[in-house]
């Protein structure tokens, strides 16, 4: 069973520690972040919603300009979703991992700077958005 | 290669990636799961207009995105890393492409993150078959709609129904030979996986979990 080469680790806590069979990408995001910055980050609230509102695919777009005296992130935010732009990519971009980036969002959403496009639940099983699907992929 | 393009303090720069049209407003999910050396971003990066990206999610061991930073302290949170690409399919629905490892003890937390994706690529190495048994057992116990990808790395060239056979596969399951690395052989996969979802939704209205007559299978409970 030499499976576990290049798994996600699974280090609580510490993202340094123990990192070292990582896979070998480094610069994950978050992973050399302490938890304290994160926390920093945040204004350590804990989860932005019960339900959190942003999927991974949920697009989001900004709805004002980067405000002097805000929080640098959140400025980054408004910058990357000039145009839309998908939770995760934000994430990947910020290097944050998912969760802190929804924290983000969320406070922009609620402050009305950003708008969030859900994906659309019933499209998965809608033959005629597969249909559409079908015709982007062919158009490739 | 490193992943991650820029630093926070950078991410607002031009960026070398086309940003998505002013008109995107669905996006849509594929992920593609495979054991460690199975190809997954190289499918993704063969097929996405952007160079892949990761990321990551720091989730509970019940398998709850964590949005609160406290609890990473504590020994219940995990974090798991994958990869992405997207493909723009026209003005409004984008697709995002997610490489997963398969492996059994990270699956619970891909099935949240995952969850209301358009199907599943099980993209096999046939010197590896046995990496693949868990991802298809799971994604059949859940009804997602998936395709076994064989990716030709030169390893033994079994006959497709040897491949079925050692997987164990449905019969309506469909399987593809590709080369992950070639744009057009990724395509393949894609579209398969599309034409086999809407095949299945067509046959059968029911909501994803409830096709085929098959009792749905309750997610099994961790430890907490």
């Amino acid at each position: 069973m030499n499976r576990t080469a290049g798994q996600p680790t699974g280090q609580p806590g510490n993202g340094r520690g123990g990192s070292g069979g990582s896979g070998g990408s480094g610069n994950r995001p978050g992973r050399d972040d302490s938890p304290d910055r994160l926390y920093t980050l945040t204004g350590g609230r804990s989860r932005s919603a019960p339900d959190s509102p942003f999927d991974l695919v949920t697009l989001v777009v900004a709805e004002s300009d980067p405000a002097p005296g805000m929080q640098s992130e959140h400025a980054a935010i408004l910058r990357l979703t000039e145009r839309p732009m998908a939770v995760v990519e934000v994430a990947a971009m910020l290097r944050l991992p998912v969760g802190i980036t929804r924290v983000l969002l969320s406070d922009l959403l609620a402050a009305g700077r950003v708008s969030a496009r859900h994906p659309r639940r019933t499209a998965v099983t809608d033959p005629d958005i597969l249909e559409q699907v079908l015709v982007g992929l062919r158009n490739l | 290669m490193d992943s991650a393009t820029s630093d926070p303090a950078a991410a607002g720069d031009p960026a070398p990636r086309p940003p998505l049209r002013a008109s995107a407003d669905n996006g849509l999910k594929i992920v593609v799961v495979g054991g460690f050396g199975a190809g997954k971003t190289t499918l993704v990066r063969s097929v996405s207009e952007i160079r892949p990206l990761s990321t990551e999610e720091t989730m509970t061991r019940a398998g709850e995105a964590l949005d609160d930073v406290s609890a990473v302290r504590d020994k219940n949170a995990t974090t798991v890393a994958f990869d992405f690409g997207r493909i723009t399919l026209d003005a409004h629905n984008v697709l995002y492409l997610f490489g997963a490892p398969g492996q059994e003890r990270f699956w619970f937390l891909w099935e949240r993150l995952f969850a209301g994706a358009l199907g599943a690529v099980v993209l096999v190495d046939t010197r590896r078959l046995d990496d693949s048994w868990y991802a298809i057992d799971r994604l059949e116990q859940h009804g997602t709609p998936f395709v076994v990808a064989r990716n030709d790395f030169g390893g033994p060239d079994f006959a497709p129904g040897a491949i079925r056979e050692a997987l164990d596969l449905d019969p309506d399951v469909p399987l593809v030979n590709c080369d992950a690395r070639t744009r057009s052989s990724s395509k393949r996969v894609l579209i398969a996986l599309v034409e086999h979802a809407k095949h299945r939704y067509r046959n059968s209205r029911p909501g994803p979990r409830s096709y085929d007559g098959q009792v749905p299978v309750r997610q099994e409970e961790l430890p907490l």
